[in-house]
């Protein structure tokens, strides 16, 4: 934060949501509670397949409190939908089925009643007959010819593929001197939103639908909602002020949102739903879970030249935003190293069990568990330094992946410098210590519009009244990553206001212009680029009336290479600040001149010939020291440096914030956060048996910030804060090589592994003695 | 089941209130008085997020009877701010940035205050231990003990 040329930019500026969230003011969907309300519940499959035959729910109608029972057949259209919207065929889940589940859990049907508690008792009233039908849980057996159908017209259950493919990738393999081919097994994670999944639907008889909801992107669910309800976008109006977490798991329609409107819609009274954490876990989504394939060569220096990787991910019952999570761990498992020669091939499979997801990271900690892990062996294999082999064959600012991306800035060579240092500067470990490092990449906001949106991908409006305050309207959603005060932050500094000055409006579909919401990184830099252009236009039109009145900010008058600028609430001549006027008095003026009209200044932002996949890239090295106890197999994380590359800083505590929080998040991917299924159940949906990071298992968590500036982003801003969650978990498995010689090839980490490996280790080399 | 009469005082403010003895005091709390700044994450005493100062002890206001407070003080997020002054410890959250989406950050501020007013001299260990039953899945916590560890220094006023 040093030399800081900014005002607010970088500066220790608090979170504007930071009052209401720690005084208990905040509310989330959580705490909505309407007049009239009435209080819903889902019925759920026991059955991970069947056909529905027959639901009868007269006897819960009947049940004293109950007010109305919905199912898919009778009170929905049986739109099938997706987030996919561009491609029909995958837009393939009702949410409220109509004639065959695909999960346990999937919603059946729903009851509104006068409480949650009477709602509840009431599924029980309710009979389904089924028709179970054989179920297939994982990719490789839901491939099989034989293998049970679960979407009528996918052969062999295949849902989506991908193949990414550049350079002459069987001529590189050719050339190279060494290469290995490795098998893994990359585990699912569950979100695990601290509110769960949560809505209120307010139908009203004049057609107008109001729905909170607690979610990523307000503008997706208003629009997925009007499709099926067959309602126009305009009468529906989603607010989701203050959202309870959300991390790639709420920009999908979920059972919550769909069931409470439909309700709402049939009983034209308000209906509350929020799921209980159990169901959050088995009727939500999860990270992908995937089986990687990956062959690399290599010349015996280290140069990279070929790799191919085959990849079989566990889809669950629908597309989702998995389709995506496909194509970015295709992508993403090249990062962020150049190769003359990559093919990728994915295939997404159906499976019985819930359907997996985008999740921060959004296919890369898959990506990089399998990549990074690999190329350490592969440096022990030749006798090499890994660091020095990543670097050597690492991206450089203006590097073109071929058919992809063009690098603009990137960082990661500084970034091998710092945790060189690192390591160095730690010296000998204690025996039951070892160091693992991992590299990566990741996307500034996606380019792609599968969603088909007409509108622009981000916009914003800032509105300046009498007293100089500013009203920001962005379409963005903050879910906690903080994007309410970066876009406030990067607003105060462009128009050269204060942040006390202005008030930020989101997350209200009536009062805010579309935006794609918060996925893939994007709003920093695209909503970003929106709120600049907005406030430049706004105060381009205040400095009008500056240069009209340029008596009062210079004695002589102004010509035409002098500049204004406002800084700060001070509009003054450039080259010499201490002439000027205070910021407030022009706003009086151009008020007057506009007869009485505010300044209202629009931006937009559409990536435009930016590649296949993002504008800008964020890139990172992260070291972790883990402690590994050879008796139990149990792990700890003593220490971590990520050096890290996002461009310009903009909130300099978001960021550190999103950094440290990233790092929780990947740890327990790496060796905590493991969901088991039994017959397509999951064994562990609480938080007792699903473990995650808790207060005594974090370890320090220091950045070393590479100063990088990205021509694309607002203020030469990039990623921060997803990217973060690609590496920790090979990092975790390199120390583990780096303590043991024993290759993890599964995820989460868990002790029983390290056990089975070192057992297994000690086998081998005691026959090794005999021969 | 026959209703019962319950008397207790939540932020200094006594209540009387009729509820069915099976309800939890967080049902209370949250449905019947109408504070919401305390929330649910799990109903199975794992997250924390329904925390609040029952006698001075952080407890998990899900883990018991509202029948339980029966004659008890019980101080929830909204009683930690006096007249429009912020606590120091919620100073110290909002200067750390000590919580991103918020939703436990009730929870986790009524453990940091219980757990300080135990112990005004921590390492930070113990802060650690101090906050162990509370699951934050934003931050990773290092922001929560730092915020944590300087209130205890006296920072904030």
């Amino acid at each position: 934060m040093d030399n800081n040329k900014y005002s607010v930019i970088n500066t220790h500026v608090h979170n504007i949501d930071g009052f209401a969230k720690v005084t208990g003011r905040a509310t989330y969907t959580f705490d909505v509670t309407l007049p009239n309300m009435l209080y819903g519940k889902i019925l759920r499959s026991p059955h991970p397949h069947a056909k529905i035959l027959k639901i009868d729910y007269s006897k819960a109608l009947e049940f004293p409190g109950v007010v109305g029972v919905v199912t898919g057949k009778e009170d929905t259209l049986g739109v099938k939908q997706g987030i996919w919207r561009r491609y029909q065929d995958l837009c393939d889940e009702q949410v409220l089925t109509v004639d065959k589940v695909r999960y346990i859990g999937e919603p059946v049907a729903a009851v509104a009643a006068l409480t949650e508690d009477i709602a509840e008792q009431a599924l029980d009233l309710i009979e389904v007959d089924y028709e179970v039908l054989p179920a297939v849980y994982e990719p490789m057996e839901g491939i099989k010819k034989e293998a049970p159908e679960i979407h009528e017209g996918f052969e062999r259950n295949i849902n989506v593929t991908r193949h990414i493919e550049w350079g002459d990738t069987d001529a590189a393999f050719e050339e190279a001197e060494y290469v290995r081919e490795d098998w893994f097994k990359v585990g699912g994670q569950h979100h695990v939103s601290m509110e769960t999944r949560a809505a209120v639907s307010d139908y009203t008889p004049d057609g107008k639908l109001t729905i909170y909801h607690s979610n990523q992107s307000p503008y997706y669910l208003q629009a997925l909602m009007a499709g099926v309800l067959g309602m126009r976008e305009g009468d529906i109006r989603v607010i989701s002020r203050y959202v309870g977490g959300a991390f790639g798991g709420k920009f999908e329609l979920d059972g919550a949102i769909f069931c409470s409107a439909v309700l709402s819609k049939k009983l034209n009274r308000p209906v509350k739903i929020i799921y209980t954490r159990e169901e959050d876990f088995i009727a939500s989504k999860r990270r992908t879970p995937m089986f990687y394939y990956v062959r690399t060569g290599v010349k015996k220096d280290g140069t990279f030249l070929a790799r191919e990787a085959k990849v079989f991910t566990n889809g669950g019952a629908y597309t989702g935003m998995g389709a995506t999570a496909l194509y970015l761990t295709g992508f993403f498992h090249s990062f962020p190293y150049r190769w003359r020669g990559y093919r990728f091939d994915g295939y997404r499979v159906y499976t019985n069990t819930l359907p997996s997801t985008s999740m921060r990271g959004f296919g890369a900690p898959q990506a990089m568990f399998t990549s990074e892990q690999q190329i350490e062996w592969i440096a022990a294999d030749l006798g090499l330094d890994p660091i020095e082999m990543r670097r050597k064959n690492s991206h450089y600012p203006g590097y073109e992946v071929p058919g992809q991306a063009t690098i603009g800035s990137c960082g990661i060579d500084q970034c091998y410098d710092e945790i060189q240092k690192w390591i160095k500067d730690k010296g000998t470990l204690p025996d039951n210590r070892a160091i693992g490092i991992s590299a990566c990449g990741f996307m500034t906001g996606g380019i792609f519009n599968w969603f088909d949106t007409p509108y622009a991908f981000s916009a914003a409006m800032v509105t300046i009244n009498q007293d100089g305050t500013v009203e920001l309207h962005v379409g963005a959603q903050d879910m906690g990553q903080g994007s309410n005060t970066t876009l406030a932050i990067i607003c105060a500094e462009t128009l050269g206001v204060k942040m006390e000055d202005i008030k930020l409006h989101a997350s209200d579909t009536d009062h805010c212009p579309p935006d794609l919401g918060a996925w893939g990184s994007r709003q920093t830099l695209m909503t970003g680029n929106a709120v600049k252009m907005a406030a430049e236009d706004a105060k381009k039109q205040l400095l009008e009336f500056a240069y009209a009145h340029a008596h009062i900010v210079s004695k002589t008058g102004l010509n035409i290479v002098y500049d204004l600028d406002i800084k700060d609430r001070w509009v003054h001549n450039v080259a010499r600040p201490e002439r000027g006027v205070d910021y407030s008095e022009l706003v009086r003026i151009a008020l007057r001149g506009k007869e009485g009209q505010k300044i209202v200044g629009r931006g937009f932002y559409t990536p435009h010939r930016k590649g296949m996949i993002s504008p800008a890239y964020s890139y990172m090295l992260q070291g972790v020291e883990v402690e590994i106890d050879e008796e139990t197999g149990k792990i700890r994380l003593i220490d971590s440096l990520t050096a890290h590359d996002c461009g310009q800083p903009i909130n300099h505590l978001g960021l550190i914030g999103q950094l440290e929080g990233a790092f929780s998040m990947a740890a327990g991917y790496g060796y905590l956060e493991y969901m088991p299924f039994e017959d397509g159940m999951l064994m562990n949906p609480n938080l007792v048996d699903y473990h995650m990071i808790r207060a005594t298992e974090m370890p320090p968590t220091a950045v070393a910030e590479i100063d990088t500036y990205e021509p694309e982003g607002p203020y030469g801003a990039k990623e921060a804060g997803e990217g973060l969650t690609n590496p920790t978990a090979a990092a975790i498995g390199n120390a583990i090589f780096h303590r043991f010689g024993v290759q993890m090839k599964e995820n989460p980490i868990r002790p029983e592994m390290i056990l089975n490996a070192l057992k297994e280790k000690k086998e081998q080399e005691k026959a090794g003695k005999k021969k | 089941m026959e209703k019962q009469l319950l008397t207790l005082t939540v932020n200094g403010q006594p209540y009387e209130l009729y509820i069915n003895p099976k309800t939890l005091l967080v049902e209370v709390i949250r449905d019947h008085i109408g504070l919401t700044g305390t929330k649910r994450g799990c109903s199975t005493v794992s997250c924390g997020s329904c925390t609040v100062m029952l006698n001075g002890m952080a407890v998990k206001s899900c883990s018991i009877l509202a029948m339980q407070a029966e004659g008890a003080q019980v101080t929830t997020i909204e009683g930690l701010e006096k007249n429009g002054e912020l606590a120091p410890i919620q100073k110290a959250f909002i200067d750390h940035g000590a919580f991103q989406c918020g939703f436990c950050t009730s929870g986790m501020i009524m453990s940091a205050q219980a757990f300080l007013d135990e112990n005004s001299n921590p390492t930070e260990w113990e802060i650690r231990e101090g906050i162990e039953g509370n699951i934050c899945r934003c931050t990773g916590y290092n922001s929560i003990v730092r915020a944590i560890d300087a209130t205890a220094k006296g920072e904030y006023k």
